[in-house]
């Protein structure tokens, strides 16, 4: 066996104790606390850690789900079929409405998204539920501005992060005061990396959404990365859709997650592509290649 | 599969990136697009080789001054074990966010500059991780290649260290010292062929062997309640359980406990992870116990074994604190205090010394501590809090404290 194979279904199970402690004291210290749910395995990881940490209590706070409009299908199924099994509260608020409203514009071109304008309906739907701790599934060992980020995040009205401003963290104290206006962005699995969410899922025998798998689908290529086709997908002339066998690697938006060549039908050989994959998982996430600095700008204003 | 947590410390120039760069690079931690990535930045740079320190310098504030300013958390792991790297700045303004990097770490990962020897920040950390019980200090003196990789140098350097740290250093901590060179790949995961007369292990080896004997499983049972779990269900229509992580020591069902500060006692009926009975649960593990009989407990209670009767209950006691704000603490003030999970208001009575800790010296009468500063001050506490003497029980003898206004956290103290 290589020195790869040794790795696969190793998870520390000190992981899962830390985070559904974080989860307790969020449903502890906050009035008002929502789980952010995308569709994504790293917030189906969150839902499974809540789950447990209540039980056999149900999960005593809502899951809200911001949908763009450019979500995968199998994603929004999905999401409802978890609801629906866990008995939690589902909110779901629209990127569409908000472009509606006038407050969040369309981008144009290419490589148009709808990343960054899902910022504009969180902040509002935080403000309608008044929300004042939000959790998320956002973890350290994506990105590098990530890698700073606290477990209990203080955002500002409009917020917004300021890594010069973020309270220390010692030991395993989580300090969520917060002034009026302020609220908390959470990261329960802040220490968990890639491989450790694929080996718990695994562990745990949890549900995923089918796009994980290998499928049959079509894409385009477009800057040596595989772009599944769809009407949200604005294509120039000579993108011709083709089929071919691909799963997502990590899954945000038709229009800026990447597809991987693969043909994995299983878990094992998912976490073994991992292993040796060549690219990082943010690698496949469009809206980050924008610039160096784009995950941190983004953090700044806002983004979770 | 265990987790180690490091932390790492250093002077702003002492190539402690490159190093963590390097762990990261010989684990093939580090993907090829990350890779490519970093050979287009060494390169714009005028670098002909890889410089791996731009893997973890990372925001923006950062990239302009050149330096690391705050807390960044590395992850990578060996079959053996998965590594938490808690990468924290040795810039002297911001020793707050060693001690914070620090507080989870089992290893506190020094590095000295082989041309500059010990200088001031040497000493902070090693006090610093002294004042914190970190188990086990490595000690790399790097930038070997640019002394030649002089043995005489090493030893040198090595025996003025020894000494520092018989000052610092506790029963229990093992310290040791490894020439290295991360710029080269020198004594990191491969033996350091420049250095042949160094026999040690290297420093992937030092952490790869560290046991950390679970002294925490050993240690007294201490059960803070985080959530009373209460579904009011049909089908759990009486349940009660009381939800916490356990914070030392072992409970095992049948145990006698009793429950603080109330006094009341009861046995444990069962312990609980999701679906699943444990017939017992240690330090560390997050569960759910349930009593055999009902007796109110809230939030903040903690639980211990019954047979335990000396429980420390404080209310008026002393502690090291360090302090992590601006303003500075003085005394006479009111902070909310917060241990593990219970929230009390406490007043600082006096502050009794500051600490000088890069000379291991103090000082008296002092009206009031600066931020980075680390003093011992006396307080009193509304209500009581079952701490322990820190440095007998780390995992339940430190608190923070908070400011009623800001509401921000303001300093870190450790029960003497």
């Amino acid at each position: 066996m290589s020195a790869i194979h040794d790795k696969i279904g190793q998870f520390p199970r000190e992981l899962e104790d830390e985070s559904i402690y974080i989860m307790r004291e969020v449903a502890a210290q906050f009035d008002r606390p929502a789980l952010l749910f995308s569709g994504g395995k790293d917030s189906i990881t969150l839902v499974r850690l809540a789950q447990k940490a209540f039980f056999p209590g149900k999960i005593p706070f809502p899951l809200v789900h911001i949908d763009t409009g450019h979500n995968f299908p199998e994603t929004i199924e999905f999401r409802d079929w978890l609801a629906k099994e866990t008995g939690a509260e589902l909110i779901v608020r629209y990127v569409q409405d908000s472009i509606d409203q006038g407050k969040a514009k369309e981008e144009s071109g290419k490589y148009a998204s709808r990343n960054v304008l899902q910022t504009v309906t969180l902040l509002d739907t935080i403000e309608e539920f008044k929300f004042d701790a939000c959790i998320g599934g956002a973890r350290r060992d994506e990105e590098k501005a990530r890698a700073k980020e606290r477990i209990f995040s203080v955002r500002d009205d409009f917020g917004q992060w300021d890594a010069k401003r973020q309270r220390p963290e010692l030991f395993d104290m989580l300090n969520g005061r917060i002034s009026v206006g302020e609220n908390v962005r959470v990261f329960p699995i802040s220490n968990w990396t890639e491989l450790d969410v694929w080996n718990y899922i695994k562990e745990e025998k949890m549900e995923i959404p089918s796009i994980y798998f290998a499928h049959q689908r079509q894409v385009i290529q477009r800057d040596g990365m595989l772009w599944a086709d769809s009407e949200h997908l604005n294509k120039e002339a000579d993108e011709i859709p083709f089929e071919t066998t691909v799963r997502f690697r990590t899954v945000g938006d038709m229009t800026c997650t990447a597809a991987v060549s693969s043909t994995a039908v299983d878990i094992d050989v998912i976490i073994e592509e991992i292993l040796s994959a060549e690219i990082s998982e943010r690698g496949a996430r469009i809206d980050d290649k924008r610039s160096e600095a784009a995950m941190e700008k983004r953090k700044q204003q806002g983004y979770f | 599969m265990d987790i180690l947590r490091i932390a790492t410390a250093g002077s702003v120039d002492d190539g402690k990136s490159t190093l963590i760069g390097r762990l990261l690079y010989e684990t093939n931690s580090i993907t090829k697009d990350k890779i490519e990535a970093l050979e287009s930045a060494s390169k714009r740079k005028g670098l002909n080789f890889l410089d791996l320190s731009l893997l973890t310098d990372g925001l923006i504030a950062e990239r302009e001054q050149g330096i690391t300013i705050d807390v960044a958390h590395i992850y990578f792991s060996t079959p053996t074990r998965k590594y938490i790297i808690a990468d924290t700045p040795g810039h002297i303004e911001y020793t707050r966010n060693m001690v914070t990097g620090a507080s989870n770490a089992k290893v506190s990962l020094i590095l000295v500059d082989a041309r500059q020897g010990i200088v001031e920040q040497t000493a902070r950390h090693l006090s610093i991780a002294s004042l914190l019980r970190i188990p086990k200090v490595i000690i790399c003196v790097n930038k070997m290649d640019l002394v030649q990789y002089q043995e005489s140098k090493f030893n040198e350097i090595q025996d003025k260290l020894s000494e520092l740290v018989r000052k610092t250093t506790f029963k229990g901590q093992t310290v040791s010292y490894l020439p290295i060179s991360s710029l080269f790949g020198q004594n990191i995961t491969k033996q350091a062929d420049e250095m042949p007369w160094f026999t040690g292990n290297t420093l992937l080896q030092e952490l790869e062997t560290f046991e950390f004997a679970e002294t925490l499983a050993q240690a007294p049972a201490r059960f803070p309640v985080q959530f009373v779990v209460r579904p009011m269900t049909e089908a759990y229509h009486d349940y009660r359980g009381y939800a916490g992580k356990i914070s030392s020591g072992t409970f095992k069902v049948g145990d006698e406990i009793r429950v603080l500060p109330t006094g009341q006692t009861s046995t444990i009926a069962t312990i609980e992870k999701f679906e699943n009975s444990l017939d017992q649960a240690i330090a560390g593990e997050s569960i759910v116990m349930t009593l055999s009989n009902d007796i109110d407990i809230s939030r903040g209670n903690s639980i211990v074994l019954a047979s335990e009767t000396n429980v420390p209950s404080l209310k008026d006691f002393s502690a090291h604190v360090c302090w992590l704000d601006h303003q500075a603490l003085s005394a006479g003030k009111t902070y909310l205090l917060q241990h593990g999970i219970h929230t009390t208001k406490a007043k600082i009575t006096q502050i009794t010394e500051r600490l000088d800790v890069t000379q291991q010296t103090s000082t008296t009468e002092v009206g009031q501590l600066n931020l980075n500063e680390i003093g011992k001050i006396s307080l009193r506490t509304a209500q009581a809090i079952s701490a322990d003497i820190y440095a007998e029980n780390p995992s339940n003898g430190s608190f923070i404290l908070i400011d009623e206004f800001s509401n921000s956290t303001v300093g870190v103290g450790f029960v003497d």
